[in-house]
């Protein structure tokens, strides 16, 4: 291994059948067009995707997991904020 | 399906010269994948060990396609495997170029492997076959044809991992630079060899097969240029050495690699797994 590392990029790949891009997993590179060529080699090798996107994972501020009670439990027991409790009219075939 | 096509395309005369060329096309390939695929777990780093892997394996599966179709041709019930594994040195057809170890030539076998020597032979060897497989789309052999079209793909991403790198490391540091020279000018001379045009190749070309190697050269040589002008490299002034691979004269590194590439099939002839 090199003495100094990479940067790390934040790799992300839109299947054939999806419409959007999934984090994939991260890796380093020197900038960004070799984060892509790497990509392609690390992550589609087995025909994953037809898309690549990289980001700096630096650029990614992420909340923070200690925030996780505040944040996220309190809508645990919401479950009315879910639109299930409505009858569709049965011309609404597909939802 | 496969058998009928075997015993269809046998029963018509198929020249020797015709085999020989699927050979040369075929262990250059096989040669070259078996290389690269020393990279595998010693890459510089994670990301680029897997780009190698992934390039090797593309090598080796253009080279089952052509050993494949060759031993159909020459009805002798000899598959890839056989092909492969069972010949010795003076039967295979590689150039001399992709035998060479990763270390470098000025190094002994065995040596620390040297990347830039590594990337730019891929650079040299993908340009040269960006023209071939251009030019056997065309190939009165309708296999050939449609492997050349199948492999274009793939030379295409290998020229493109091949030119990043070359970029990198001529246009990169002092130490960098100097190593991209030094495996330059050891690589360029051997490279004479891909358009010295032999007996073998006017015949092919001549059934409008394959291509006469000359022909080859100017494309090349605009690629290669191109690559090697943004990568603040000097193309090495023209040697006349003339390696001899494709005619079975291989240099001293080839039964190295054979060995090391053969010695589990021949330790287990026909096994499966």
């Amino acid at each position: 291994m090199s003495e100094k590392e990479w940067p790390l990029w934040e790799v992300f790949i839109r299947s054939k059948q999806g419409l959007d891009h999934r984090h994939a997993g991260s890796l380093h590179a020197v900038d960004a067009k070799q984060a892509v060529q790497m990509a392609r080699d690390v992550y589609t090798r087995r025909m994953e995707g037809v898309s690549i996107w990289v980001v700096p994972s630096d650029a990614i501020t992420a909340s923070d997991p200690d925030d996780k009670a505040e944040l996220f439990d309190p809508m645990a027991d919401k479950v009315y904020r879910h639109p299930t409790f409505y009858k569709l009219p049965k011309e609404v075939e597909h939802m | 399906m496969v058998a009928a096509m075997a015993t269809r395309v046998a029963t018509k005369t198929t020249s020797p010269e015709h085999i020989d060329y699927l050979l040369r096309l075929g262990d250059s390939s096989l040669v070259l994948g078996q290389r690269l695929a020393e990279w595998t777990g010693h890459g510089p780093v994670l990301e680029e060990d897997i780009a190698m892997a992934n390039i090797a394996l593309d090598f080796i599966g253009q080279a089952r396609l052509l050993l494949t179709h060759a031993g159909n041709l020459e009805g002798k019930g000899r598959n890839e495997d056989a092909l492969a594994y069972f010949r010795d040195a003076r039967a295979f057809r590689n150039v001399t170029l992709c035998e060479l170890p990763n270390s470098g030539i000025a190094k002994g076998h065995g040596q620390s492997a040297d990347y830039a020597f590594t990337v730019v032979r891929n650079l040299l060897f993908c340009a040269w076959q960006t023209q071939l497989w251009a030019a056997l789309a065309q190939s009165a052999d309708a296999e050939l044809a449609a492997i050349a079209a199948k492999s274009a793909k793939e030379t295409a991403y290998h020229l493109r991992h091949a030119s990043d790198w070359t970029i990198r490391f001529g246009d990169g540091t002092p130490a960098s630079h100097e190593r991209a020279q030094a495996a330059l000018d050891q690589l360029m001379p051997y490279t004479n060899e891909l358009f010295a045009t032999d007996a073998v190749e006017e015949v092919v070309a001549a059934a409008g097969i394959g291509v006469r190697g000359a022909e080859l050269h100017a494309g090349w040589k605009s690629l290669v240029q191109a690559i090697l002008d943004e990568s603040a490299l000097k193309m090495p002034v023209a040697s006349a050495f003339q390696s001899t691979g494709k005619s079975g004269i291989h240099s001293e590194h080839m039964d190295y690699l054979l060995i090391e590439m053969q010695s589990v099939a021949r330790q287990h002839p026909g096994a499966q797994w």
